[in-house]
Parts: structure tokens; C-alpha cells; sequence
């Protein structure tokens, strides 16, 4: 069985983003960009499947710029087996993305994707659920714990109240959240080994879908700042601040 | 315009979360409401109250019952024929399902919307909250989550919508409900409650969160929170978490207690009205947006404040 696993190259998650002043965007010139943490979940957990004798191949994916490249050497370097850069400097949006992977889901036979659950650049939570749809699979999201049989797959969601289990025939895709597991540092001989792990590279024509943006976005601005209070001495007086803001 | 907004349930009673969703569709146009569910007319009568609800549509079937989106989301599209746009909180139902729907109608969702600027912009939070977008849509058909945060809740009382019942449920054959473990909890929720008390990290395990924070929280009739190092560390469970990949709240008072205030944990608090931070270390992050900060051990402060209240 193939596992196809889309990753993002996105903002470290350390990084406070900043707004450009003219309110065009987030300004990532210089910053320190990284792989999705929750991508890195999602390759951690297809790893673990190979070794377990559940999977064959892990292919790793990812629609962006040229630097994506990097993003795909770590998931090789985790221990992915190939990957695919689908290259474009234009920003793809969810729906975009979906389309992609969906025709190298086809064109790969791949029978489970692994997708995280949101990226923490755009917050969209929508990736996995927008190609579950193209490709009229089910859909495991937020998975904290993955079952893989030979016909099925079992995954338990972290949902609002607690916990909820689903059984989904495969070919599935699947969402990750933190806690499904805990992604692995790459080796030094790893990283070395995954210098000459295969890497494709196309462009969105090679696969013939239109990703002409549907959202524009007309203004990026700073969220209204927070005004730090003031300290106090001692409970007696955090008990008397309370008071008078009329928290008890 | 025409919206259809879906209804939060649990075949029993409504769920506070369609409320903020009610309000933020009737700045759209009229507001019809789907309850999908199995044995769910209940909620479609209490949903009929809520003012601003003009027609309740029920789709009654055994396929519908755990709301699998592989299920739910092609009758909601066949529903979207004779509405311009499908409004949905941002809850994990929400997310799991509307995302689905969007692409089944070929349009881009716009995630936890903030505000409603027009029929066809909206702002919604990027990047942890750091950042604000208005966006604006090209698409004939609207799929939108709703921060539930960033609406009123619409009143329960003085609509009387009619009920309609409508077909076209049907099972995918793809996806099966297991099971579900729900915690039960006599306190208020986490995202409607008026006093939040959460932990973080420095609780070191689940007997001291539980011997600390709890008296706290019962004291003041609070939900407990959490940060994800404590939840992580299975001091309380998953459904505890509060920030940018757990729940977003906004209560009249959060005390923060032991948590150092990473972006991720702001991202899901920073909107409180009071934000009262217990901390050993004056330079952690969370005194920055704390209108009142103790600096002291959380040990000897948390019990002493107890007994004072
Ligand atoms: C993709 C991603 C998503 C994330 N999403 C979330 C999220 O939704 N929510 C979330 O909370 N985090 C999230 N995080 C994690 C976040 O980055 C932080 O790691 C986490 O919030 C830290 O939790 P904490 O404050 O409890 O722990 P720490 O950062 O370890 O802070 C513990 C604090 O306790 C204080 N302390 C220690 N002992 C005492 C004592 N005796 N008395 C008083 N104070 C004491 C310390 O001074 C310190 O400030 C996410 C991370 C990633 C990468
Ligand atoms: N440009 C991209 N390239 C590869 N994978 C992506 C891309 N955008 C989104 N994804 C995948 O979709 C998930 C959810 O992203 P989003 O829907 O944008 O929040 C991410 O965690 C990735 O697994």
C-alpha cells in the first residue's frame, strides 16, 4: 500500500509573524520557515505504518515555491521514500491543493493520504476534508489514534466533548492531531541518505487543474493589542483586584 | 440571500454553538436552519424558538445520526440548489463537515469568520490569531465557519419558524460510527462559560491540577482549561485544550495558572474580557497581555486565593 503525505512549508511555529505595514500580508522575508507541525506528524505516522509492515511506499508531496524542496529533504530524511514537488510561486488555496493531490492520488494509485489538519500559516483546517470529497473517500480528521487494516481503516477523532471512533473503508484520507504521535528528530546518516532519495518536480499544468484563486484578500491587519495590567503584591490583593473587577 | 445554517446537536437538544451561527447568518439574509440528525425532532423544535430562524429543515434518518460528513455533506450540497450559502460553527463538527461540502459545490470555504463586512467579504483570523485578513469571495455559493467567539448569541426564545421535513439522507457506505467517549462534566463548557480556570505545564501531574486547580474552578463555578504541554502531559483530557488547535474562548474572566503564554495558547484566550495570570517567572509571556499578574508559586498562591474567596 502507497500513503501519500501532503506537507507545507510554512512559518516556524516559534516565529511571531509580523503584518506588513501596508497591510498586504504577513511578512516572511528573512524569517525562519519549517515544515506544518502537524505535516510532520502526518509523516511520522506514515513511517510508523511501514515499519509495521502496513505500508510499502511513503511519498511525500508539497505545492509551493522552489524552497519547498527543503521541507520535502526532512520528510525524506524522517524516512519518507520519494517525493513529489509540485512547484509554483503563486499561493494555492485549500481547494487548489485538494485538486493537485487528488490527480497524483490517481496517477499514484495511492490507497490512504495523511494530511494534517490545518496549517498554521493560512488556519484553514480544510485540505483533507476538500479532497476526502473529490475523491468520494471517507475521512478520518483530527486522528489521535490510527488502525490500519488490509480493507479498512479505524480512527479515533479528538472532538469537542472527548473522543470518537470511526471505521472507514480504504482507499481514506486521514487528518492528524498533536497528539496522534511524536515526530521523530532525522539522523545525521538520514539526512545524508536523503540527499539521494528520489525527488520529482512538476507544475501545476503537468496536472491540467485550474487554481485560479476564489478568495482575495484585501486586507491583512494586526489584531487590536492587548494592554499589559499591572502586577500585584500578594493574594489579598489579587483577591481585592478581583473584587473590583467583579470576577467573584 | 438565502442561508442555510447547520444546526449543533445531539438528536436531543440544541447546542449553544448554532446560536453565534444564527446571528452571523441573519447579517447574510434569512436564516433556515437543517437539523440532520436520527430521532432529532426535538431539536428541531427548539431550534423553530430561536429568533431569527425563519424555516427548520429536518432530515430524520439512521444514516444521519453521528453526523459523518461523508454522509451529511451531499445532502447539505443538494440542499445548497435553493440557498446562496451554508453557514457552519467552527466547532469539530463544523470543520469536519462544511470543508467537504465546499468542495462537493466546487467553491473555497472561509474558515471561523470574525466579522460579516458585506455579502461577499469577511474577516477571519491567519497565522494564530496574529494577523487579521478580510477576504473577499468570487464564488456563487458561500461555505463559511463561524468563530463562535465573535458573535452574539442569538435568543432562544420568540422565533416560530416552521418545521419541514425533507429526504434525500442516504448512507455512503464508507464511513461507520465505532464509538465515542464523552466526558461528563456538571460544569459549565468550556466555550460558554462566564469564569474559565486552566493549568498549564507547572501543575506537574494530574493529582496536583486536580488538588489545585479544581477547588479554584468549583469555587467560582468555572469550566477548567488547559494549556496543550498540560493536556499533552495527561493531567485532564483532550478536550480541555485552549488555543490556536484547541478550543476558543473568550469568557468575562480567564485565569491563567502555571501557563507561560506561547502564541498557540494566546491565539485561543486573548479575547477574555479579564485575563488574570499566576506565574513564578515576572518575565513570562503571559503577564504581556494580563490585565491583573501575580507573581508568586502557584502552590502556595492558588490554595491561599481558595480559601479567600
Ligand atoms: C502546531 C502547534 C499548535 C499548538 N497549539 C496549542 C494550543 O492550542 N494550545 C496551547 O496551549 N498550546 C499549543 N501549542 C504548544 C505551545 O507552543 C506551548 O508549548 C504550550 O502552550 C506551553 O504550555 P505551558 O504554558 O503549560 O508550559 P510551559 O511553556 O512549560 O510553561 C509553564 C509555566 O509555568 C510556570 N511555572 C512553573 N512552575 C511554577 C510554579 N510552581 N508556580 C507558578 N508558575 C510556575 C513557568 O514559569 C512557565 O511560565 C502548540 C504548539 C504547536 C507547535
Ligand atoms: N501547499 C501545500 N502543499 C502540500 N500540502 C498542503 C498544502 N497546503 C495544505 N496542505 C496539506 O493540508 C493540510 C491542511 O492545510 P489547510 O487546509 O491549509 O489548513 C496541511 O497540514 C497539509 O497536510
Amino acid at each position: 500500500m502507497k500513503i501519500l503525505v501532503p506537507v507545507k512549508r510554512v512559518i516556524d511555529y516559534n516565529v511571531k509573524p509580523r503584518v506588513k505595514s501596508d497591510g498586504s500580508g504577513v511578512d516572511l522575508a528573512n524569517v525562519k520557515m519549517s515544515m506544518n507541525p502537524f505535516d510532520e506528524i502526518s509523516v511520522e505516522e506514515a513511517i510508523r505504518l511501514k515499519e509495521l509492515g502496513k505500508a510499502d511506499e511513503v511519498i511525500a508531496v508539497s505545492v509551493g515555491p522552489q524552497k519547498a524542496q527543503e521541507t520535502l529533504r526532512t520528510a525524506l530524511a524522517m524516512g519518507a521514500d520519494r517525493a513529489i514537488l509540485v512547484n509554483t510561486d503563486e499561493e494555492v488555496e485549500p481547494l487548489g491543493v485538494a485538486k493537485i493531490l487528488a490527480k497524483i492520488v490517481a496517477e499514484e494509485a495511492a490507497q490512504l493520504v495523511i494530511c494534517g489538519k490545518q496549517a498554521i500559516d493560512d488556519d484553514s483546517n480544510q485540505t483533507g476534508q476538500m479532497l476526502a470529497a473529490l475523491l468520494g473517500w471517507g475521512q478520518g480528521t483530527f486522528a489521535n489514534t490510527v488502525e490500519l487494516d488490509a480493507s479498512s481503516v479505524a480512527v479515533k477523532r479528538e472532538i469537542d466533548g472527548g473522543l470518537q471512533t470511526v471505521k472507514l473503508n480504504l482507499p481514506a484520507v486521514v487528518t492528524t492531531d498533536l497528539r496522534l504521535n511524536e515526530p521523530r528528530y532525522a539522523s545525521l546518516p538520514n539526512i545524508m541518505k536523503a540527499k539521494k532519495k528520489p525527488m520529482d518536480e512538476k507544475t501545476v499544468a503537468d496536472y491540467g487543474v485550474d487554481i485560479t484563486p476564489r478568495l482575495t484578500t484585501i486586507n491583512v491587519s494586526e489584531p487590536p493589542v492587548r494592554q499589559a495590567g499591572e502586577k500585584v503584591a500578594d493574594v489579598d490583593a489579587l483577591v481585592e483586584k478581583l473584587k473590583a473587577v467583579g470576577a467573584i | 440571500m438565502k442561508t442555510l445554517i447547520w444546526v449543533e446537536h445531539d438528536n436531543v437538544s440544541m447546542k449553544d454553538a448554532t446560536l453565534a451561527v444564527v446571528t452571523a447568518a441573519a447579517k447574510l439574509g434569512e436564516v433556515h436552519a437543517l437539523v440532520a440528525g436520527s430521532g432529532c425532532a426535538s431539536v428541531a423544535d427548539q431550534v423553530a424558538k430561536v429568533d431569527g430562524v425563519s424555516t427548520v429543515h429536518i432530515a430524520d434518518d439512521a444514516a444521519l445520526a453521528n453526523a459523518l460528513a461523508e454522509n451529511v455533506a451531499p445532502l447539505v450540497a443538494g440542499l445548497m440548489d435553493s440557498h446562496d450559502a451554508f453557514l457552519a460553527p467552527a466547532t469539530t463538527t463544523g470543520k469536519n463537515i462544511a470543508p467537504r461540502v465546499a468542495a462537493l459545490l466546487d467553491v473555497m470555504q472561509i474558515s471561523d469568520i470574525l466579522s460579516v463586512e458585506s455579502a461577499d467579504s469577511f474577516t477571519r483570523p491567519i497565522y494564530a490569531g496574529n494577523a487579521i485578513a478580510t477576504v473577499k469571495t468570487s464564488d456563487s455559493k458561500l461555505v463559511i465557519t463561524v468563530r463562535g467567539t465573535a458573535f452574539d448569541k442569538a435568543a432562544t426564545e420568540g422565533g416560530s419558524a416552521s418545521v419541514e421535513a425533507i429526504g434525500g439522507a442516504s448512507d455512503a457506505g464508507i464511513s461507520a460510527f465505532v464509538s465515542e467517549e464523552i466526558a461528563k462534566s456538571e460544569r459549565p463548557e468550556l466555550t460558554s462559560a462566564k469564569t474559565i480556570v486552566s493549568g498549564g505545564r507547572a501543575l506537574g501531574s494530574s493529582e496536583k491540577f486536580e488538588e489545585v486547580i479544581t477547588p479554584l474552578a468549583d469555587k467560582l463555578g468555572a469550566a477548567i482549561g488547559a494549556s496543550r504541554a498540560a493536556v499533552d502531559a495527561g493531567y485532564v483530557p483532550n478536550d480541555y485544550q485552549v488555543g490556536q488547535t484547541g478550543k476558543i474562548v473568550a469568557p468575562e474572566v480567564y485565569m491563567a495558572i502555571g501557563i507561560s503564554g506561547a502564541i498557540q495558547h494566546l491565539a485561543g484566550m486573548k479575547d477574555s474580557k479579564v485575563i488574570v495570570a499566576i506565574n513564578k517567572d515576572e518575565d513570562a509571556p503571559i503577564f504581556q497581555v494580563a490585565d491583573i499578574g501575580l507573581v508568586a508559586d502557584l502552590f502556595d498562591a492558588v490554595p491561599e486565593l481558595t480559601g479567600k474567596i
